[in-house]
């Protein structure tokens, strides 16, 4: 470990328990749980399977309200993916929940073959995306994305908070075709209902304007997007933030509209800079042949240390205070 | 789990209702070698060898056990057979072609461009294939969901799942024997085609995963083991796997004999992918029609 903390109480890793709330914020608890509730109680065909992170994915939750509604396959991710694939072919709509380093890495051709070939409505819903786990890099899958936005009829998400979740589970649901959600699970910081913001699958949202930057987010990122706008209005810089939860397909018309302006322009995400939102939207840019200059925000093209997730945000530069920094020290060298 | 018997003998059918029945899954089963001799013939190659070697199995489902509806190959209440095994599929369509599912002409279009019939089985190509193979581990994994799916909506439909020796080899086929045991997938049989033959060679050389029966039975599976060339063994095998009162799933696992019906590729050098010369093609087609 490059850096060592000398004060008397380090933080620690809590890697089991993480919650990304900080104490005074409004969360709402397992809000996938409870939003897979709502809808296998209003529709028959949902179901629910994990391979043995129900308690650590939040589909405890199903599992304790609709017993009968629910699958442990046990540590089995093949075995997961591979039975939630069998059951959509019998018209039921899986949630298949476990980490996405498992789901992604491990379980790849499953996802790919018996589920996004046959464009089945199975609902992969996973937890600890990017950096929210301080457990190394075992546990953190920073580039979960970059393996999925290569697979056909696969949908991603990257929900921003418990709003996002809350509303994105109804229409997974009803979206004909497979499905990929990062799940935040535990207590979920709700930021988005504060904004006039409703989840819609495919679309990004304007959460806030302003004239001067522009921050493209998606995922957790989009709460310190909306914090970094606030510090940065105070420091008389006027920041929009663009929220982009649905990765794939991206919304390319809304943010070419957003591009259109002339803005400082960062993308914020909590994957690494490769093969994610920075990438995807590159990529439109190069192939609509428009030069423009963004700033990817997003963990770097290494496997990331353990640590306390604090003190790994603010050394990879995905802290709010640390969003700021990079949005004040671009625009002293554009001054400059 | 209730504890399981040994594998044991297969009954033998003995009456001449049964020789009857016996005959005419004789004669389907020679009808689906030379189905997929058709098709191997528009290539000149291919899985020839393991088409004849699981035909006498596919003749026992498709021409006697499977409850399905020719014109209707998604009808809710067929049984389910998945394929696992993608490179069966001339075998697979000739077995389909015998049903009445798809046309006995269509197989000459057999792996050709816009066909109907890849040269690997895939659900989205062809009616009566329900799942896509070719990776192979995965159709034991899929055939729980199904199974389980049928169990939610009270349907006593069965699900099949043909695999092969060589397929044993990935640990997802172990994780679905499994699950399959501790669900207790009644309503689910895995047949294993054990022709002792993988890509690089003899499975027993590969990776070697006998004994085959006892490892499923040790996972919780009702196994038996006949000879899947003799479908006086298999019939009354898979008759009773699908009528045996234990809460759990079964496993037949059939000795076969690779190319088996036309002598010269019996005897040829035992290979996953065979050559066929062009003058051999009526050679093989001749010796079947002497045998039925």
């Amino acid at each position: 470990m490059s850096t060592v903390n000398q004060s008397p109480k380090r933080l620690t890793s809590d890697a089991m328990s993480a919650s990304l709330a900080r104490a005074d914020q409004r969360v709402t608890a397992a809000p996938l749980g409870h939003a897979l509730v709502a809808l296998a109680e209003q529709d028959e065909r949902v179901l629910g399977l994990s391979a043995d992170l129900a308690k650590y994915t939040d589909l405890h939750i199903l599992r304790d309200a609709l017993p009968e509604r629910f699958y442990q396959i046990g540590m089995a991710e093949q075995a997961l993916l591979g039975a939630a694939a069998g059951l959509a072919m019998e018209g039921f709509i899986p949630f298949a929940s476990t980490y996405s380093v498992f789901a992604t890495r491990r379980a790849y051709d499953f996802l790919c073959l018996d589920i996004a070939e046959a464009n089945l409505n199975v609902n992969m819903v996973c937890a600890l995306p990017g950096l929210t786990t301080g457990y190394g890099p075992s546990h953190q899958a920073t580039e979960d994305i970059a393996i999925l936005r290569g697979m056909p009829n696969l949908t991603i998400v990257d929900p921003a908070d418990a709003v996002d979740i809350e509303q994105a589970v109804p229409q997974l649901a009803a979206h004909d075709g497979p499905t990929y959600m990062r799940v935040l699970r535990g207590k979920v910081p709700r930021v988005l209902d504060e904004y006039d913001y409703t989840f819609e699958l495919g679309k990004a949202k304007l959460i806030r304007g302003g004239g001067e930057v522009l921050l493209i987010s998606t995922g957790l990122m989009t709460e310190r997007a909306l914090e970094a706008a606030a510090a940065l209005e105070e420091a008389g810089v006027d920041t929009a933030v663009l929220h982009v939860p649905t990765l794939k397909p991206l919304d390319e018309e809304t943010i070419r509209r957003e591009l259109g302006r002339d803005r400082l322009v960062l993308t914020c995400e909590n994957h690494t800079i490769i093969g994610g939102l920075f990438d995807a939207i590159a990529h439109m840019l190069v192939r609509d042949g428009t030069v423009r200059r963004i700033t990817p925000v997003g963990l770097p093209d290494e496997f990331l240390d353990a640590g306390a997730l604090p003190t790994l945000a603010d050394r990879y530069g995905v802290s709010t205070d640390k969003l700021v920094e990079r949005v004040l020290g671009l625009r002293r060298s554009q001054d400059a | 789990m209730s504890t399981h018997q040994p594998a044991a003998a297969p009954a033998r059918v003995a009456d001449s209702a049964d020789e009857h029945r016996l005959q005419r899954i004789r004669e389907a089963a020679q009808r689906i070698r030379a189905n997929a001799l058709v098709q191997a013939e528009v290539q000149g190659q291919g899985y020839i060898g393991q088409a004849l070697d699981i035909a006498d199995v596919l003749a026992v489902l498709y021409a006697d056990q499977l409850r399905l509806r020719p014109d209707d190959p998604t009808w809710e209440g067929r049984d389910r057979c998945l394929l696992s095994i993608g490179h069966y599929a001339l075998a697979l369509y000739a077995a389909l072609a015998e049903a009445g599912v798809i046309p006995r002409e269509e197989l000459t279009t057999y792996a050709t461009d816009g066909s109907r019939l890849p040269m690997s089985a895939m659900a989205s190509y062809t009616p009566g294939v329900e799942i896509s193979g070719g990776s192979l581990g995965h159709g034991l994994t899929i055939a729980n969901g199904v199974a389980l799916g049928l169990k939610r909506k009270s349907n006593d439909a069965f699900v099949y799942n043909i695999l092969s020796d060589g397929e044993l080899n990935e640990g997802s086929t172990w994780e679905a024997a499994a699950v399959a045991a501790h669900h207790g997938l009644d309503n689910l049989i895995a047949i294993v085609d054990f022709n002792n033959q993988q890509a690089d060679g003899k499975s027993s050389e590969m990776l070697g995963m006998e004994p085959i029966g006892a490892k499923f039975e040790a996972f919780g599976w009702v196994t038996r083991r006949v000879d899947g060339n003799n479908v006086a063994e298999v019939l009354p095998a898979l008759e009773e796997l699908r009528s045996v009162e234990d809460p759990a799933p079964r496993c037949l696992v059939v000795n076969t004999k690779l190319g088996k019906g036309v002598d010269f590729l019996e005897q040829r050098e035992k290979l996953h992918f065979m050559q066929v010369a062009p003058e051999e093609w009526k050679l093989a087609h001749d010796q079947l029609k002497e045998q039925a």
